[in-house]
């Protein structure tokens, strides 16, 4: 257990899964509407609060589990309840907690019916995410994971669109389907190592049979997560019908968990595996790059557009972990959180822009800039931080992800390059439809323009969006112990075990 | 006292027995005994939790190993009671008479697991049997299309014809071991007088409570009778006889034959069948008991997953597992008989908008459903996930890959009917309103469920150990 920095005193991190869930056990028995609100609004601000000592106290020198906490819980299984943050996990769950809370206040208005479930269900989820991005036990993470569905199945199929009943039973099968192999590869590494606990199936001698099909297992769950090329018809379904809390969640936590997942168990449990398979990985990351482009171009409807450029963001993350070089790992964790940003604040934007019009039509939302300036000043932010433009958080992440690819691979690299030009493209496509629109823009006059408690919710997402543009070097410092260390110990292996990597070259 | 519960079920029955001679045109007193000696005898099954003894000639064990199903099945019963006390499906009239065979039936599954020896084992199973196969044709017949009445006769002739592979079995042990004790037996055949015939019979036993089960090949009975049945006897069908059927089906796989090799293969090629036929007929069901009966022959592909491990941890996975879907079956149907307006059977569609119209009932149906599927954090997640571990250390994984595959394909049958109670519109469905009592029943059993699943430890130890006992 010397990979652990025990924390004395006050459990910090379990108090952080658990308080959403305490706030949402109140829930049940006081069913206010506007009770439901503030408390949801308190519990969550809470946590995001108590989420900041996290930062402070943390060591960004040792590539240890810090804050960490084990307990016993199933002793006949080796089951126990370890959670613990290095450099990999802090940032999303930082992420997560402080994202919560905008989460809350963009449904303060567009929840209108059943108010005390939807926040019941929010904080639910608020839990299981915590509990995925901490979890050191893989019993313990399995739990959260699967559990995540139940809540946000609901979020979709009560409070989704028209077609939500479809989109949410897609979802919910798709991701379920993809993790039951998941469980028996958890099973099978168990009865190799004879323990649960995540740190002690890394690095160990397995056969290359048995690397491959485990990671098989792991990269069909996570791929469905993320989502992966092939893999990603559930994404644009579930965002276009889930309202605007369950989208921002959707695209800033959930998917980043598939590439949490790659990075915190298919590098090192399955190290051979992972480099006899990256190449055709790589590749699939830039036909999800280039597909998701294209296909963002093409649509008419905002949700779906941005979900589509997701596709495209999220490969260029899994490109970055798959390249295995301090560069592009390091470049796909920012990347990872740079998306949670501004994909969030876009979700944000067009939920804000349907609250008004009632519909997510692209030529419905014509031409709004005359009448909504706030709106399309911060629209035009986030769509600039979406496709990469230098000063904002997305240039870094995603220069760094193809500074580590020129590394592995030129040609790899240079057929990521349109992908950057087409999100150029569908981006400004959608801002000059919406600001400015053409001659035959319906009429916008009615609209009224962003609140202050809307500015208030985006106002903080432009920060980061500046503030990881302009000053990446604190978010990256936090990394970079954990992810060297991941890198040298991959390296280690690589020069030990002489594997045919060179076969796919 | 060491069969107070016994005692207790059989006062019940003699009591329900006086009062079916009296008017019993209102059914509160029938209601109101039978909620007492629900709560009697659960109470009585934990008194009784400790005691230990050899009774009639030593064909009557109390043990731990009995006395763990007693206070299961005593649990259960006091749920039933209240879940069920409405008892919409039975008319007035015989709902006294009713009570009586449905004690009578505990009283011979108690009976079951506490026998040692093949006769007692034989007349315990048929009390219990013969008591349930009356239950299921006093249902209302308000449909006129008296379909309770082709269940009756299903059940019953598939019944005896599982019973008669079971004697015959049993006559074969017999014969090979002199002994009707299974103490004997199994010493008579662990110090190698071992013939191809045991097998044969082991083989045959194990059919006669792969039947109560609903295990494949035995299965045929399940869809019908549990449409035909009242909604209440269904549940009852569904959940409590299970544990006698597992508590029995431990004990005869403990008997050595010498082909044990043969026996695993048979079993998991029996399990794999259940699972996929369950599952995949439950795809295309319409009507919630029939949906709830295929879902109902998957888990027991689970449970015999759990058996086939051959060890005494298996043996403790499988008795959590068979608990923790007794739990999750007795949510379900609490919320189908409450829902049910006058009895008559439940459509999937049935459910639309019952969030709205009875949001603790929906809560309640949504946890047991999500449990059944196996979603953590409740014990169907925890429980398959044992049985697969358990599995996969026996070297099964071609097996534990075609399970894992099942719990996907499960997924969607009881998302479906959650889907109908959250997200369908109630059209002109009325409001459902339940006693208070009920409700509460329903946050216990939700309570259960989450605690089994995150707190499995000591559950499991102790089945695991009680198991040993028999080994």
């Amino acid at each position: 257990m010397d990979l652990l920095l025990i924390k004395e005193g006050f459990p910090l991190l379990s108090f952080l899964v658990f308080l959403p869930m305490a706030g949402a056990l109140v829930l049940l028995f006081f069913h206010g509407e506007s009770f439901a609100r503030f408390w949801t609004l308190i519990i969550t601000s809470l946590t995001a609060v108590c989420s900041l000592p996290l930062l402070a106290g943390f060591d960004s020198t040792s590539a240890k589990y810090q804050f960490a906490e084990a307990y016993d819980w199933i002793p006949r299984f080796h089951i126990n309840y370890i959670i613990g943050i290095d450099g990999i996990s802090i940032l999303l769950v930082l992420l997560t907690t402080l994202i919560m809370p905008f989460c809350v206040l963009a449904s303060w208005s567009y929840i209108k019916a059943r108010v005390t479930p939807f926040m019941f269900c929010l904080l639910v989820m608020e839990t299981s995410m915590i509990g995925v991005f901490v979890s050191l036990d893989f019993v313990l993470f399995y739990i959260f994971w699967e559990f995540m569905l139940i809540p946000m199945y609901l979020l979709i199929a009560i409070w989704g669109g028209p077609r939500k009943v479809y989109a949410s039973i897609k979802f919910f099968l798709y991701t379920l389907a993809g993790s039951v192999l998941l469980l028996v590869a958890i099973i099978a590494l168990y009865l190799k190592t004879g323990s649960f606990f995540i740190p002690d199936m890394m690095w160990q001698n397995y056969s290359a049979t048995f690397q491959v099909l485990v990671f098989l297992a792991f990269f069909l769950a996570f791929a469905i997560k993320v989502p992966m090329f092939p893999f990603h018809t559930w994404l644009p379904a579930a965002h276009v019908e889930a309202p605007t809390a369950g989208s921002v969640i959707l695209a800033s936590v959930l998917l980043k968990m598939g590439t949490y997942g790659l990075l915190r168990f298919c590098l090192p449990i399955t190290p051979d595996a992972t480099m006899l398979l990256a190449t055709p990985i790589l590749w699939l990351s830039i036909a999800g790059i280039i597909y998701g482009g294209f296909t963002a171009l093409a649509q008419n409807d905002m949700k779906k557009l941005i979900a589509y450029s997701s596709v495209g963001h999220m490969g260029f993350v899994t490109l970055g972990i798959f390249v295995l070089n301090t560069r592009g790992v390091e470049g796909a964790i920012l990347q990872m959180i740079n998306h949670g940003v501004t994909t969030g604040a876009l979700f944000l934007c067009v939920g804000m822009i349907y609250e008004r019009t009632h519909s997510r039509e692209l030529a419905l939302a014509s031409g709004v800039g005359k009448y909504m300036p706030w709106f399309v000043t911060f629209l035009v932010f986030f769509s600039l931080s979406s496709f990469g433009f230098p000063g904002t958080n997305s240039f870094i992440g995603e220069f760094l992800v193809l500074a580590g690819t020129f590394e592995h691979d030129k040609i790899l690299a240079l057929a990521a390059i349109p992908g950057a030009v087409l999100a150029a493209a569908y981006m400004l496509r959608m801002l000059q439809k919406i600001v400015w629109g053409g001659t035959n823009n319906p009429d916008q006059s009615y609209l009224t323009d962003l609140n202050v408690r809307e500015i208030a919710v985006l106002a903080p997402f432009l920060l980061f969006v500046f503030w990881i543009g302009l000053g990446p070097q604190p978010f990256i410092d936090l990394m970079h112990a954990s992810v060297t260390n991941l890198l040298e110990h991959l390296q280690q292996w690589q020069q030990h075990h002489q594997v045919a990597a060179v076969l796919w070259r | 006292m060491v069969i107070l519960p016994e005692l207790v079920l059989l006062t019940g029955a003699l009591a329900f027995f006086v009062i079916s001679l009296g008017n019993t045109s209102d059914g509160r007193a029938a209601k109101f005994t039978a909620l007492f000696f629900g709560f009697a005898t659960f109470i009585a099954t934990c008194l009784s939790f400790q005691s230990q003894g050899l009774l009639f000639y030593g064909s009557y064990a109390v043990d731990q190993y009995s006395q763990l199903f007693k206070v299961l099945i005593g649990f259960s019963l006091a749920l039933l009671m209240i879940s069920g006390q409405n008892l919409k499906g039975v008319r007035n009239s015989i709902r006294p008479e009713y009570y009586m065979f449905l004690l009578l039936s505990v009283l011979g599954l108690m009976m079951l697991v506490s026998s040692v020896e093949l006769i007692a084992i034989f007349i315990a199973l048929e009390l219990s049997s013969f008591a349930l196969y009356l239950l299921v044709p006093m249902r209302d017949d308000f449909t006129g299309i008296r379909m309770q009445m082709e269940a009756g006769m299903k059940y019953i002739l598939f019944g005896v014809m599982a019973t008669g592979f079971m004697l015959y079995g049993m006559s074969y042990l017999f014969g090979l071991s002199g002994s009707t004790y299974l103490k004997d037996i199994i010493a008579y055949f662990s110090a190698g007088n071992l013939q191809p015939a045991v097998i044969i019979a082991v083989v045959m036993i194990l059919a006669g409570f792969f039947y109560k089960l609903a295990v494949f090949p035995m299965h045929f009975w399940v869809p019908d009778i549990y449409q035909g049945a009242s909604n209440e006897t269904t549940g009852f069908i569904a959940t409590i006889p299970k544990f006698g059927a597992v508590a029995l089906l431990i004990r005869f796989l403990v008997v050595p034959t010498g082909e044990s090799i043969f026996l695993i293969k048979l079993l998991a090629v029996l399990a794999v069948c259940s699972m996929f036929y369950g599952n995949l007929c439950a795809l295309v069901q319409k009507d919630i008991k029939r949906m709830l009966g295929f879902s109902g022959i998957a888990h027991a592909g689970f449970v015999i997953l759990g058996l086939l491990t051959m060890k005494g941890e298996g043996y403790g996975i499988a008795i959590y597992y068979i608990a923790g879907y007794v739990m999750m079956n007795l949510a379900c149907f609490l919320v189908i008989s409450n829902v049910s307006q006058k009895g008559e059977n439940l459509q999937i569609e049935d459910f639309n908008g019952l969030y709205r119209r009875q949001p603790v009932l929906a809560f309640i149906l949504a946890v047991g459903l999500f449990a059944l599927a196996g979603i953590p954090p409740f014990v169907g997640f925890m429980a398959k996930f044992m049985i697969l571990t358990s599995a996969l250390q026996a070297n099964h994984l071609l097996i534990v890959c075609l399970a894992a595959i099942n719990t996907a394909i499960a997924i969607y049958y009881y998302l479906s009917v959650v889907r109908a109670a959250y997200t369908a519109d109630p059209e002109d469905r009325p409001a459902v309103s339940v006693h208070p009592m009920i409700q509460a029943t329903g946050i216990v059993l939700v309570v259960v469920i989450v605690l089994m699943g995150a707190l499995p430890a000591k559950f499991v130890d102790f089945a695991g150990t009680v198991v040993q006992s028999l080994l």
